[in-house]
């Protein structure tokens, strides 16, 4: 912990905020693409502690919230089924579909289980022969080469009772679908550090040379986002768009290749519905063709399931850092963390959920500079 | 565990030997309840009152208001680092007395036990649960059996009833917090949480937590000689420091400001939140005690807890203010302000 301890340093990061306040000569938008950095911006404070000249914007990067409201039903009509044993990460129990969520299934007799990891999944698998073990593949360039291990060592240990629900997202074409929006606000990015440490940053050059825009490698720690903050404000007032990494202790420009070897053996690359946005295209991974028979998708026959999200949620403009939580009309009215409309207010990680926990502190003036 | 049995002790050992599992006669109330009552339970918890075998337990009570509690223990697995579901029931059900001021006396237990569970297993329950009673001074004076089929409990649940005397003129309650009053903690928080997790199914990690599963009576009585210095005791399980502070806040209708950085938690406990996305202020304690404490008197009970075994690591953590009132806040390391929200429900470790 010593170790992490190191970039939570209150006086540290002080200084790091005063640095940015003496840098900021005009108003810029920063977002930060990555839940993981919008859940630690909002529960360290950072945001206070950043001059009115710095705006942040909270990005699409949590995996439990922009998981389509039709995956989450699909995943609910196969996690109903007598037959299957159900797993997945204990964020996405409490998600809602159209009429209920994981959890409901579990109490009216579904099996359905927190896994720590897919490998988990395969185990109960090959223990449980005369049962269907379906695994919720979901999340960003993070946990698929994970999932992808699990299906690898599903064929390879010839389970014919191990199957994946699959909806990855992959981040660059988010970033730049949101690039492209007509009314785009985002003049920088802080990318997400963990996505880089598996991709590399070999896909973000193109992108900051095409869109003018700085994206800086960032971890998590109040120190790595406040460093991350400092490089793209001082590109911004340099008028530079370069890609810099500011997480060198765990990003490199190649990325992790054990991770890259196995997403290209066990995904390809497909368009992904994201929700809240829509279809971006090729922004997803599906299961290749060599491993298309672990689809539970096409083993439990729901490609046919369609839902439409509640007219009162705003979600999607949240996400593309359109609105900010609080100015969604349902947000801790009809929306809260115990009666979530959308994804982004039951997630820990989601931008609203966080405004909800964290931001009751602050008047509605302070509020609406964030 | 099974080396802490001793069959050959056992008055009358044979007939069980012939059922090392529970099995739906245990709780038939005929010969076999007989002998588990006779053989394991009566030995353990051995005190005239139990042994009169009557419908009830008659008790003699000192004068002085009557403290009256009820819990149910249901945790998985039913042995953990630092502890079983047996030193739980008792030292949970002690706690409950000791923090509304009361000297704790007398525990009931009801055994709530799944066809199939191990005796030997139950017999290390019920051995921790009895030497637990010893430690804390209180006598387990009625009880219960009753089997539910395989498939139909996790094993073992037990309920307790606990009765304590509290002394005269001493009101303790949720909404007795007052601006200006400190929030003391007794130690490390979330140690049980995560000692628990960490040996669930699927999540075995390396650590060397033990469960900080504890009797507070003697502590808080210490705290309670600092005359009229304690408004609040509560000790945090479920929903950890957060939904206690929480709850206070709001019966209080009074505001909380914590100092996060005053907070003590473990290192491995901080890790092991950080590798699951918990928060340790909400993660479960089951030997820990918050005091709201005048504050000009804070420091006095402060040094008396830190004299104390089990508050050698308390820590003055915040105060109560007027602002806000029914919330909860922490001063972060940066100097923000951040919200402690009371927990939804259990904590779901986060996907990435």
């Amino acid at each position: 912990m010593k170790y992490l301890n190191e970039f939570r340093d209150g006086e540290a990061a002080r200084r790091l905020a005063g640095e940015i306040r003496r840098i900021a000569t005009r108003r810029w938008a920063v977002m930060e693409v990555c839940g993981g950095q919008t859940h630690s911006i909002i529960r360290n404070g950072i945001d206070q502690m950043l001059p009115t000249e710095v705006e942040l914007i909270h990005g699409p990067g949590c995996p439990v919230c922009v998981t389509p409201l039709e995956t989450i039903d699909k995943a609910l009509a196969i996690a109903s089924r007598p037959e299957v044993i159900f797993c997945s990460f204990g964020d996405m129990l409490r998600v809602p579909g159209s009429a209920r969520d994981l959890f409901q299934v579990k109490s009216e007799g579904g099996d359905v289980r927190v896994v720590y990891s897919p490998l988990d999944a395969v185990t109960l698998a090959r223990q449980n022969p005369d049962r269907q073990v379906v695994f919720f593949g979901i999340g960003f360039e993070t946990t698929a080469p994970a999932n992808a291990m699990a299906v690898h060592l599903a064929r390879r240990q010839g389970l014919e009772n191990f199957s994946m629900l699959v909806s990855h997202v992959l981040v660059p074409p988010a970033m730049e679908a949101i690039l492209g929006a007509p009314h785009c606000r985002v003049q920088a990015f802080l990318a997400a550090g963990h996505v880089c440490s598996v991709m590399g940053l070999r896909q973000y050059p193109p992108l900051a040379e095409r869109y003018s825009v700085p994206i800086v490698a960032t971890g998590f720690e109040p120190l790595d986002i406040l460093e991350g903050i400092r490089r793209a404000i001082a590109q911004l007032e340099a008028g530079e768009s370069r890609v810099e990494n500011a997480y060198e202790r765990a990003v490199t420009l190649e990325g992790n290749a054990a991770a890259l070897k196995m997403l290209d053996e066990v995904f390809e690359v497909t368009d992904r519905a994201w929700r809240g946005i829509g279809v971006i295209p090729r922004s997803g991974w599906r299961l290749s063709a060599a491993y298309r028979a672990f689809d539970a998708e096409l083993r439990f026959a729901v490609t046919g399931i369609q839902a439409v999200e509640s007219p009162l949620c705003h979600a999607g403009e949240v996400l593309q850092g359109a609105i900010k939580p609080h100015q969604c009309p349902a947000f801790g009215r009809e929306c809260t963390p115990r009666t979530p409309l959308g994804a982004t207010m039951v997630s820990t990680e989601g931008a609203c959920a966080a405004y909800y926990h964290y931001g009751r502190f602050l008047d509605d003036e302070a509020l609406a500079s964030r | 565990m099974a080396d802490t049995l001793h069959f050959e002790d056992w008055s009358c050992p044979l007939p069980l030997r012939n059922y090392p599992r529970i099995v739906l006669g245990h709780g038939g109330g005929g010969k076999l309840s007989e002998e588990l009552i006779e053989n394991l339970f009566l030995p353990a918890f051995r005190n005239p009152a139990l042994e009169n075998l009557g419908d009830a337990s008659v008790v003699e009570l000192p004068p002085g208001r009557v403290a009256l509690t009820t819990d149910s223990f249901v945790v998985r697995p039913l042995v953990f680092p630092g502890g079983s579901i047996g030193e739980l029931a008792v030292n949970g059900t002690v706690n409950d007395l000791a923090m509304c001021g009361a000297r704790p006396l007398y525990l009931t237990a009801g055994f709530i036990l799944e066809e199939g569970l191990e005796l030997s297993l139950l017999a290390h329950v019920v051995e921790r649960m009895a030497e637990a009673a010893r430690s804390a001074g209180v006598q387990i004076v009625a009880g219960d059996t009753k089997v539910v089929e395989k498939g139909h409990g996790d094993g073992l649940f037990i309920n307790t009833a606990g009765v304590g005397v509290v002394s005269p003129g001493l009101v303790l309650g949720p909404s007795s917090a007052r601006a200006g009053d400190k929030v003391i903690i007794s130690g490390t928080l979330g140690d049980h949480g995560v000692a628990v997790m960490s040996v669930r199914a699927g999540l075995q990690f390396e650590t060397t937590i033990q469960s900080d599963c504890a009797a507070l009576h003697g502590l808080a009585a210490e705290i309670l000689q600092v005359d009229g210095a304690v408004h609040v005791m509560r000790d945090p399980t479920r929903g950890g420091l957060a939904a206690t502070l929480n709850e206070i806040a709001r019966a209080s209708r009074v505001g909380v400001m914590l100092q996060e950085s005053a907070i003590p938690v473990d290192p491995q406990v901080q890790a092991a939140c950080e590798l699951l996305g918990l928060d340790p202020l909400q993660v479960a304690n089951e030997g820990k005690l918050v005091a709201i404490v005048e504050g000009g008197r804070a420091p006095e009970v402060l040094l008396r807890m830190r004299a104390h075994p089990l508050g050698r690591r308390a820590a003055i953590v915040g105060e109560i203010t007027a602002d806000r009132p029914g919330l909860v806040a922490a001063r972060t390391t940066m100097g923000a302000i951040r919200a402690i929200p009371l927990p939804l429900g259990e904590q779901l470790p986060r996907i990435c």
